[in-house]
């Protein structure tokens, strides 16, 4: 890697020798900063200011608006763990959370079996991937005609005999898995297309040499399709866990989060909104980013990640 | 069978072990056929499988499209699974498309698309090849920073950006939805990243001993040469800002800012109990994407895989 970097820095000087009207040296030193002027820029602004100014926020009495805010330490964080109803969120968490396991079970199957020959084979594809690149909102609406009472579900069960109407979403026992239903709904697609884009990497041949040396179906899985679906799970994983504690528009749309619906963002955008308590909503959020820093970090231990190396 | 001794008591059954191991260690063993009825019942739990889960995926939004196509007194009283009587009744998605608000609220995502879409194209991919094709001091911590910033989910950080956009004076003006899409996306520059590398050096220098400037080189080489990796960039972040509604909702309240997302959602408040209407509201702002979709399929999905293999 080295030796090409090397080189074309050679290049480089040879070319600033002989062109006369290159730029000077002070100004070749500045080229790429100034091709990162707009992007450090946009990160610094969008990205990092925030990250400092909640950690800031979240030691303090801050309403959001007046001009005077001060130091409280870690009363915030008390509130935090003090309050059960705070930390109740988390717990909505985890009918995310097993759903996403479903949700990846699921995927990894659908696309071990499309990634055989199989009749209708895109046509399948396309159905199972397009609730993925439908708007929120209206995969909100669809389902809440879905599961109001006489709407899709309760037509869909009394063809088989069941006939009393629940209350999908307002049945504090059912509304969670409802909701989390639709997650798996929504999201399935993409983590099968991405585990049907990782089998189908591995090239055709090795699947014909092992079929014919007499491998099973479930050998093929164990040994060429496991193997090569590796790094992109331990990716859904992750995406799955973060994207459970940060559940926000499906709930929020469909029921605002009432009867116990209520997720770790829409209770912190709640918080900062409408109740004006940046403070404690930014402690709330730190402890969320330190979690998902943790999950990340405990996940590249467990899956070393080679593509991390960027230089 | 190996019955080789022709007494058939019960410990005769361990004695076939010795000709079956001759046999499996020779090398041009025949596979061992699997029984017809296993291989059908095999592939019909395979089809009947996929029927069940397209089924599952279908069946909500085929009973939305019915009921849009419905009349109001028909939406109340039949049954959600019957198909409507009129296929061609657009009353409702007239409704929808006026009382919603639909025509602006495609002007401004579009408008609020092109422009965060094209600014994260060019400043991802002016990123890409400053830190791939120059040597420069720090430039180990600016990619620490351009790296740990993926692993921050901008969710949890809203109340403090909320702060930032409002100092800005971008609150409720299209300018904040576009900041943040160009500002806090840094996964275009690891597609540009990962693209620009496989982009010979070699052709930068040539263009450099025929007094390219850094600028001319970037702009006549590097961009032309990096379209595939930018048809991925505009497919993620089309559907994702076309999809997204969390931004808009939160620093958009206006509602003439309104976009397709949160005009359909308040589109919702005043039709509560009109199923008809919410319905083509609905499948209106679904039309589009599936349009989108059965046209650049093969694109999409491809996007899809890079995209999110960084």
């Amino acid at each position: 890697m080295s030796s090409p970097t090397t080189a074309s820095a050679v290049a480089r000087g040879v070319a600033g020798e002989m062109v006369v009207s290159s730029p000077g040296r002070l100004a070749s030193r500045w080229t790429p900063w100034l091709f990162l002027l707009a992007p450090l820029l946009l990160l610094a602004v969008f990205t990092w200011v925030p990250v400092a100014n909640l950690f800031f926020y979240s030691v303090t009495d801050w309403d959001g608006v007046s001009p005077d805010r001060s130091l409280v330490g870690l009363a915030n964080y008390r509130e935090l763990v003090t309050r059960p109803e705070l930390f109740r969120v988390f717990l909505v968490s985890g009918y995310y959370l097993a759903a996403s396991v479903v949700q990846l079970v699921l995927a990894l199957y659908l696309a071990t079996v499309l990634s055989f020959k199989t009749r209708f084979r895109n046509l399948f594809k396309g159905i199972i991937f397009f609730p993925y690149l439908i708007n929120g909102v209206a995969i909100a609406f669809v389902f809440l005609f879905f599961f109001k009472p006489g709407g899709t579900l309760d037509s869909l069960l009394a063809l088989v005999g069941i006939s009393h109407d629940r209350l999908w979403l307002g049945d504090p026992a059912l509304a969670n898995p409802s909701l989390a239903a639709v997650s798996v709904w929504r999201y399935l697609g993409l983590n099968f297309i991405l585990f049907l884009g990782a089998i189908q990497s591995v090239p055709g041949s090795l699947y014909e040499a092992a079929e014919l040396d007499g491998a099973t179906r479930w050998q093929q899985f164990r040994y060429l399709i496991a193997p090569s679906i590796k790094p992109i799970l331990g990716l859904s994983v992750i995406l799955a866990i973060s994207g459970s504690l940060a559940v926000f528009e499906i709930p929020f749309i469909m029921t605002g989060g009432a009867g116990g619906t209520t997720t770790f963002v829409i209770q912190t955008v709640k918080q900062a909104f409408v109740f004006n308590k940046v403070g404690l909503a930014s402690a709330a959020s730190v402890v969320l980013l330190a979690l998902v820093l943790l999950i990340t970090w405990i996940q590249r231990r467990i899956v070393p990640d080679e593509r991390v190396d960027l230089t | 069978m190996t019955t080789v001794s022709s007494t058939p008591t019960p410990s005769s059954s361990a004695r076939p072990t010795p000709p079956r191991v001759t046999y499996a260690a020779r090398p041009e063993s025949p596979r061992r056929p699997t029984p017809r009825w296993v291989r059908w019942s095999v592939t019909t739990g395979k089809y009947l499988s996929l029927v069940a889960v397209s089924l599952a995926m279908v069946v909500p939004l085929v009973v939305v499209v019915f009921t849009s196509l419905k009349t109001h007194e028909e939406a109340a009283v039949s049954n959600p699974l019957s198909p409507p009587h009129d296929w061609f009744n657009l009353h409702n998605y007239a409704v929808a498309f006026t009382d919603g608000r639909m025509l602006p609220a495609f002007l401004n995502t579009t408008f609020i698309l092109v422009i965060s879409v094209v600014g994260n194209i060019i400043v991802g991919s002016m990123a890409a090849y400053a830190i791939d094709r120059f040597e420069f001091r720090f430039k180990k911590l600016v990619l620490v920073l351009f790296l740990l910033a993926t692993l921050v989910p901008s969710v949890t950080t809203q109340v403090a950006t909320f702060q930032v956009i409002d100092t800005l004076g971008l609150f409720n003006t299209r300018w904040s939805a576009i900041a943040l899409y160009m500002g806090t996306d840094i996964l275009s520059i690891y597609i540009f990243l990962q693209f620009i590398r496989g982009i010979p050096v070699s052709l930068d220098e040539s263009a450099r001993l025929d007094g390219a400037s850094s600028f001319t080189i970037y702009r006549r080489i590097i961009l032309p040469l990096l379209r595939p990796a930018i048809a991925t960039v505009v497919i993620i972040k089309g559907i994702f800002v076309y999809n997204d509604f969390y931004v808009p909702f939160l620093y958009m309240p206006s509602s003439d800012l309104g976009v397709v997302s949160t005009s359909l959602f308040r589109f919702k408040g005043p039709f509560g109990a009109q199923w008809e209407a919410i319905s083509a509201g609905a499948i209106l702002v679904i039309l589009p994407t599936l349009a989108v979709f059965l046209a650049l399929q093969r694109l999409i999905y491809n996007g899809m895989t890079s995209g999110s293999t960084k």
